[in-house]
């Protein structure tokens, strides 16, 4: 009898004869990523289905996006692009159990992130110089007349969902490259966000909007501390495909975002 | 546990498919560059562009072409049913609005 019922247990609990063989095959903290992105794509989608909304009944749409714009958020897509590659090769290299080749490309992947948090920063510093701010906030000196400026005041459907949609993606991008360099670096990592977060605080002058914004990466900063210290780990391969999961999926919703919102509002003359 | 290394899975077809995402987007840019269309048929091209983008992106950098048919199949298509969802709400009542000519307060 106790035999017949260690074999059922090897037949129900697989090899580890520990634990159930995972309903989807695959390990738990994957299905756990999957799951949340699921949730993450119906944010995304109910963003994206209210700028459409806005977008088909308001006629005629504001096309500000000339070609400047459209050749920098070009840039920005390929910046994504080629970050989802260097991830790819990332966990790649995870899987071989190369450490130094797997920080590497980690990092090469938050260096393309980076650049568009940057591009896409200078880009929003632009526009709202240029006096497209959404309802409620003020226009800065010198930017109340002009095209931009009379967007903002009679389609304020226009800046809100470009600034709501483009915010939530740009915060996105944030979040995963601290939680790439988390996965890279570990407790390393916490001096050099500390540092950006001081050094962008400190250089971004007073009246630019990521004067504020940029306390996103102390938040960040906290958050990935207290990960860091409570529960100490050495990442694995595991770990760095889950956290390649979370950065392809901000590359999946920009490639939405860019013909939606972008594209869709050129006036190339 | 799914071992991502255990079927056929070569470094070239990454290439590949960055190779082809890249391309897709030079596509749209020219297309919405030179206005080949007009703004319906420009957004149903658009989006049938970014959904074969997507589909690369889910199915080979994120794996799940590779995993069980059984995940494959549940997350898509309850992502998908609310996307359907949405699309109810949200855009009839979007073409009620235009059709009753509301208009932005500059023209």
């Amino acid at each position: 009898m106790a035999d017949a019922t260690l074999q059922h247990n090897a037949v129900q609990h697989g090899l580890s004869g520990e634990y159930e063989t995972p309903l989807f095959g695959a390990y738990s903290k994957k299905v756990g990523m999957w799951l949340f992105l699921a949730s993450d794509s119906l944010t995304f989608g109910a963003l994206l289905f209210a700028f459409s909304y806005n977008r088909i009944y308001t006629i005629p749409w504001p096309t500000p996006f000339h070609a400047e714009s459209i050749a920098n958020a070009t840039i920005m897509t390929a910046c994504l692009l080629s970050s989802s590659l260097t991830m790819v090769l990332g966990v790649f290299a995870a899987q071989r159990g190369d450490r130094a080749w797997t920080r590497n490309w980690l990092l090469a992947t938050m260096a393309f992130g980076t650049a568009f948090i940057v591009l896409h920063g200078m880009e929003w510093s632009k526009l709202i110089s240029e006096g497209l701010t959404i309802p409620g906030f003020p226009h800065p000196a010198g930017s109340s007349s002009g095209e931009l400026a009379d967007i903002s005041k009679n389609v304020p459907q226009f800046p809100a969902t470009f600034f709501g949609l483009t915010a939530m993606h740009m915060l996105h991008v944030t979040i995963g490259v601290i939680y790439l360099g988390v996965v890279a670096l570990r407790k390393l990592f916490l001096p050099i966000l500390g540092a950006l977060w001081l050094a962008g605080f400190l250089l971004i002058p007073s009246d630019n909007v990521f004067h504020y914004g940029i306390h996103a990466l102390l938040i960040g900063l906290i958050v990935a501390a207290v990960i860091l210290f409570l529960k100490p780990k050495d990442y694995d391969a595991h770990d760095v495909e889950v956290s390649g999961l979370y950065w392809h999926f901000v590359d999946l919703v920009w490639m939405f975002i860019f013909p939606l919102v972008y594209l869709m509002s050129t006036k190339i003359t | 546990m799914h071992d991502v290394a255990k079927h056929d899975d070569s470094k070239g077809q990454y290439f590949w498919v960055w190779g082809a995402l890249l391309l897709l987007t030079a596509i749209e840019v020219v297309l919405a560059y030179k206005q080949v269309f007009g703004a319906v048929r420009m957004l149903e091209v658009l989006l049938i562009l970014s959904v074969i983008k997507s589909a690369l992106i889910i199915g080979y950098f994120m794996h799940l072409k590779f995993e069980r048919a059984l995940m494959r199949w549940m997350l898509m298509v309850s992502v998908v049913a609310c996307f359907i969802i949405m699309y109810f709400f949200y855009f009839p009542d979007a073409d009620r609005e235009r059709d009753l000519g509301v208009r932005w307060m500059g023209q």
